[in-house]
This record gives C-alpha cells, sequence and structure tokens, in this order.
C-alpha cells in the first residue's frame, strides 16, 4: 500500500476560497455571489480584493440563483457559494429553470456537506444534495477530496462552459492532493493500484479509504483505491476497468446511498459488469448534532465500516 | 387606402437594419430599434399578432391566451418602437444591446409571435407551437436555441432575478443599454420576486425597467380574491422602487408612459411600470374573466375572435 504524506490537516472550504481568490486575478469573468456566508464559505479573500465582483445577496438564495443565471448573459462567470442545503434543497426550482434547463454557466460552490458540519445538526446536514444535482440534465457534479483538490477543481470549472455543482465541507482533513496536481474534470484519481477489491470513494470518504487501505494491507487484502471527485460525469471506463481486474467494488460518501456515489457505480455496474458491491454511505436516514467524528462513526461512515465492507464484498466473489 | 402588413421576416429588411446600424454606429454598444414603427403600423402588428396567439393555441387546443391578448401591446411596442436590439443574427450575450425577459412564461404565444415578425426567426415556424419536436415550446426554452430567449421561464417569480443579474452584467461590462423584464401580477405571490425586490434597489439598478401586467386575474379568480396584492405602488415604492403606471392596451398612453420610464432610469432606482391590461383584450368574449388564462378557443369561437382581429391585410403564417 503506497504510503500518503500530508503535512497539515485543512478544510475543503478553503481550498475553494484560496482557489477562488486565484481566479480572481487570473480571470476578470470571474464574479462571486454570496447570501450572508461570506466568512463560512472563505469568500472573504475575494471579496476584499475584488469588491466591484463580489455581490452580497443576503439570505435570499433563490434570487441568488436567479442572480447567477442572469450574470452568465454578457459573459460572466458566477460562482455562488452558500451552504450546500441552502444551494440545492432550497433552490432546487430556480437551479432547475433558470440555470440548468438554461444551460447557464453558473458554478454552485457548496460549503458544509454532510454529516461533517457536525453541531448544527440535520437540518443543515444535507446528505441528498448529489442525488438531487445529479438528476439534473446539464450539470457536473464535483466533490474533491481535501484542501488542494477543491482550490484545483474550483480553477479548473471556471474554465468548463456549463452549470456545476462543486461540494465541499467545514472540517480540516489531511491535505495530501499534491498541490501542483491537475484538475481533470470526469477522470477518477488512481491513488493505489490493488488487485483483490476495487474502493471507489469521493469527498472526505477518500482519505479514510486511503487508512482503510493499510488496515486492509496488513490483512494480507490488496485494494485498489480510485478517488472519484466527479460523480457526474462518472469516469466509466476508470471504474470498469479496475472492477474487471478486482472483479468487487466498496464505494464510500458522505451521502445519503439513494442517489448518491454508490448508486452512479450500481447503474453502471449494472448495465456493464454485474458485480458484487457494498455501499457505505448514510442509510435513509437524517443525521444529529455532535462532533463530525462521532456522527461518521454513529452513520456507519469510518474507516473500520470500509475495511468490513471491503472484507464483506470480497467473499461475496 | 390598403395598407400592407409589414413583412417583417423578409431578409431584406433584415439587412438594411443591420446595414443602417452598421452605418451609423460604429461600435455595437447603441444599437437602435430595428422597426421604429409609427402607432398606426403598430396597431395594425398587434391585430396581427392577435390573429397568430388565438391561431397558435387554437391549433393545439392549449396554451394561454388571455394574458398574451393583454400584453400584446406591450410586447409590440417593446420589439416594434422602445428597445434597441439586433434581431438577426442573436446573440446570447446581448451585449449592445436591450434585453427583454419574460417571468410570467406562460404568455409565450405573444412572445414567440412577436420574436418571429420581429425577425428573429421565420414567422412559419409559429406553426410547430406546443407540438412535438418543435423549439416553440409550451412555456419559453432555451434548450433547442430559439433565437430571442435568453432564459427558460414558466415555473414562476424567477425572472426578476435573472433580469437584475443581467442588469449588473451590463454595468460590468459598461454596457449603457438597459434590461426589460415583464411579470404577471399574480406571480407576485412568490416569495423570490420579493427578494430580487429588495435587492435591486438596495444595489441602485438602475438599468433595469420592470413591468408588472396588472390585470387582476390569476388561475383560481381575482388576484385580490386569491391573495390580495393591495397596493403594489406603495409597496414597490416602500422597496425603493420608482413606480410609474401604465395603460397597457392603448399605444397612445403606453408609448409615453415607456419612454417616461426609460427617462427614469439612470437615477440610482429599479424601475416599475404597474401596467394595467386586460386579460384577453381584442376578443370580446375573453375579455374581463380569468377563465381564458389557459383554455383555448374552439372552432366557432376562432372564427369569431378572427373576425373581431380585423388587419387591413392579414399575413397570417
Amino acid at each position: 500500500m503506497k504510503e500518503f504524506k500530508y503535512t497539515e490537516k485543512k478544510d475543503t472550504r478553503s481550498g475553494f476560497g484560496a482557489g477562488l481568490l486565484e481566479l480572481g486575478r487570473t480571470n476578470e469573468n470571474v464574479v462571486a455571489l454570496c447570501a450572508d456566508l461570506t466568512g463560512s464559505l472563505k469568500m472573504d479573500a475575494f471579496e476584499k480584493e475584488f469588491p466591484e465582483r463580489f455581490f452580497q445577496v443576503g439570505i435570499a438564495e433563490a434570487n441568488m440563483m436567479g442572480l447567477a443565471a442572469g450574470m452568465t448573459i454578457g459573459g460572466k462567470i458566477p460562482f455562488t457559494g452558500t451552504f450546500a442545503n441552502f444551494s440545492t434543497g432550497r433552490v432546487y426550482d430556480q437551479i432547475r429553470q433558470s440555470i440548468a434547463y438554461s444551460g447557464k454557466n453558473v458554478k454552485i460552490c457548496a460549503s458544509h456537506a454532510g454529516l461533517t458540519l457536525g453541531e448544527d445538526g440535520a437540518t443543515h446536514q444535507i446528505l441528498e444534495d448529489v442525488g438531487m444535482m445529479k438528476m439534473l440534465p446539464h450539470m457536473t457534479v464535483i466533490n474533491p477530496c481535501d484542501f488542494n483538490q477543491t482550490k484545483a477543481a474550483t480553477i479548473a470549472i471556471a474554465e468548463h462552459e456549463g452549470p456545476v455543482y462543486l461540494r465541499f465541507g467545514r472540517p480540516a482533513v489531511p491535505n495530501f492532493t499534491p498541490a501542483d496536481q491537475k484538475f481533470e474534470i470526469g477522470k477518477a484519481v488512481m491513488l493505489n493500484e490493488g488487485t483483490d477489491v476495487t474502493i471507489l470513494a469521493t469527498g472526505h470518504l477518500v482519505w479514510k479509504a486511503i487508512e482503510a487501505g493499510h488496515k486492509l494491507a496488513e490483512k494480507g487484502i490488496n485494494a485498489e483505491i480510485i478517488n472519484i471527485h466527479t460523480i457526474k460525469p462518472l469516469d466509466d471506463e476508470a471504474i470498469l476497468a479496475s472492477v474487471g481486474k478486482t472483479k468487487c467494488v466498496v464505494t464510500a460518501e458522505e451521502h445519503q446511498l439513494n442517489g448518491g456515489l454508490g448508486d452512479s457505480v450500481a447503474q453502471l455496474l449494472g448495465r456493464n459488469l454485474p458485480t458484487p458491491l457494498e455501499m457505505i454511505g448514510v442509510n435513509d436516514s437524517f443525521g444529529e448534532s455532535g462532533t463530525p467524528d462521532q456522527l461518521m462513526e454513529k452513520y456507519g461512515l469510518s474507516t473500520d465500516n470500509i475495511v468490513a465492507a471491503a472484507e464483506r464484498v470480497i467473499s461475496r466473489k | 387606402m390598403v395598407k400592407l402588413l409589414p413583412q417583417i421576416n423578409n431578409l431584406t429588411i433584415h439587412n438594411s437594419a443591420i446595414k443602417e446600424l452598421t452605418i451609423n454606429n460604429l461600435t455595437i454598444l447603441n444599437n437602435v430599434n430595428p422597426h421604429n414603427k409609427s402607432i398606426e403600423e403598430l396597431k395594425e402588428i398587434a391585430a396581427q399578432v392577435r390573429r397568430d396567439i388565438v391561431r397558435m393555441v387554437h391549433a393545439v387546443n392549449s396554451g394561454h391566451p388571455g394574458g398574451s391578448l393583454g400584453c400584446t401591446d406591450y410586447f409590440v411596442s417593446l420589439y416594434f418602437r422602445v428597445m434597441n436590439y439586433k434581431p438577426s443574427p442573436f446573440n446570447m450575450d446581448g451585449e449592445g444591446e436591450d434585453l427583454f425577459f419574460l417571468s410570467n412564461g406562460h404568455i409565450s404565444p405573444v412572445w414567440y409571435s412577436v420574436l418571429a415578425r420581429a425577425g428573429f426567426f421565420e414567422v412559419k415556424e409559429l406553426a410547430t407551437f406546443r407540438k412535438i419536436n418543435s423549439r416553440l415550446q409550451g412555456h419559453p426554452a432555451t434548450e433547442e436555441g430559439l433565437e430571442g430567449i435568453r432564459v427558460a421561464s414558466g415555473s414562476l417569480g424567477q425572472g426578476l432575478s435573472v433580469a437584475v443579474g443581467a442588469a449588473q452584467t451590463k454595468k460590468l461590462n459598461k454596457d449603457n443599454n438597459l434590461v426589460y423584464v415583464l411579470m404577471g401580477d399574480g406571480e407576485l405571490g412568490e416569495g423570490q420576486v420579493w427578494e430580487a425586490a429588495m435587492y435591486a434597489a438596495h444595489n441602485k439598478v438602475d438599468n433595469l425597467i420592470a413591468t408588472v401586467d396588472r390585470n387582476y386575474q390569476q388561475i383560481d379568480g381575482g388576484t385580490e380574491e386569491v391573495l390580495s396584492l393591495g397596493d403594489l405602488r406603495a409597496k414597490f415604492e416602500a422597496f425603493g422602487w420608482h413606480v410609474l403606471e401604465a395603460d397597457g392596451n392603448n399605444f397612445e398612453l403606453l408609448l409615453p408612459a415607456l419612454e417616461d420610464a426609460k427617462r427614469a432610469t439612470g437615477n440610482g432606482k429599479p424601475v416599475m411600470i404597474l401596467m394595467d391590461t386586460e386579460m384577453g383584450f381584442g376578443v370580446d368574449f375573453m375579455m374581463g374573466s380569468h377563465k381564458w388564462h389557459g383554455v383555448a378557443p374552439n372552432d366557432e369561437q376562432l372564427e369569431i375572435a378572427l373576425q373581431q382581429l380585423a388587419v387591413q391585410q392579414a399575413s397570417d403564417y
């Protein structure tokens, strides 16, 4: 099992903030909108340096999505920022009609996704956002794993013409992606080549998948670990190639099992390569208050859960 | 004397309009109205547009004639006299042009007819309205690239936000042209409209002329019975808008009101026209009731309507 080194833990939302600031300096068409969460989204540096291109919308997310759609007319590339819950469920119809169906070049940037938002509880811990967004035609859905990858993804989506949902989070997680790694939308990142089981992870679960890989290696299991940062379009080729080799697969994500990465992988394999599959995610339940670690443990999203799922799926081969 | 209704779909007229622009304006930032019709001509065009509307909805036994007929004079005024734009080739970004957004997308028949007769696409395409494989969807859409449409609408309450966003992009781009948006009065029940109203005033979006089609009707009955709108002038003034009132079914009064609205732009406030119209205007049995909001005439009713909508020389598609 390959070693992955990191010097510090950082939050993915700060990766977004850093990427947005860099975009401000390199692409004059990039504008940013925020619904009263500038500090939480780490958009304050952009606001300070480019006040004329920053739009404080107030607590009015529906309006923010419409504004962003309108701002594209004339060539701007709007990045909207608020929590994942208010970026999706609250404004689904606005995104559907004014952005996705209208094919607008809006980047919906969503922080505090999933259980790791922590103590605020289930009202804010959206676990359905990836499903809602991936169901929309034209929408690209990205869930990077660490600070560096989130920064690179933020920069990459500005070059992509069309609506994008970029999902990231609040907690500090190991920052192991090389800072110079180019982000390619829809291209899975092979982290560890293996032969016994494929682990497909996204977002905060990628590091846990790496931890699981080490634990599996101690048991003599050689796991292939792939970072699926883009859930739509899914890297079918990479997944089918890996699963064709290992003959079994575990998916891992901080999202409902319904509608998430595992759901997309199940569809892909069901149609092309029926294979034993285990899915790590939240099983049709809302979250609750607690620390991120406590919640990931309680809802079955821990490193040990991935290890157990891998052993289970291998036994089903 | 028989006056010919202008064959606006004729390419010669397009080309001469474009040529005129090229000769008189070296930059694209100063488009003019390509038609600039007299009031007498506007009346003829309006009658032809109303013929199109009743024929379109009759042909598919569906669609929304009431609001379309009520707003015909407004659309004809904008596209044949007031707005500065270039119908062909259509430019999504609309730089150097006034932009128009229709928020109450269900009155698509009037918009489609006016767009066709103003030269955005061929008049004969009106025959495809609401049919399979048509670009003229029941509600306006951009999906198949219908010229003149810049965002999908139909799910209500979203158009003002989009228009405000587009107006802000115009300011960023130093484009001095205006943005127009039409909403229904029943549509004001949507909270997003008031989010956008608050935002536009706060941000001094004064290159925007919004219009409310004040016909006092919505699907379930009168607006004041369903959800009373009350004193809209006082409401929008309290929100920080410059408010004008207009008679939407009388060119002699509507055109000066639209000119007043133009003069009111650039003064730090968004401009609102509360436009009184009569639903179904021009067809006596469709007037004064919400009954014809979304109902098509039968064969006999169509004949009566067409008799009432006589033009000196009809150019029905």
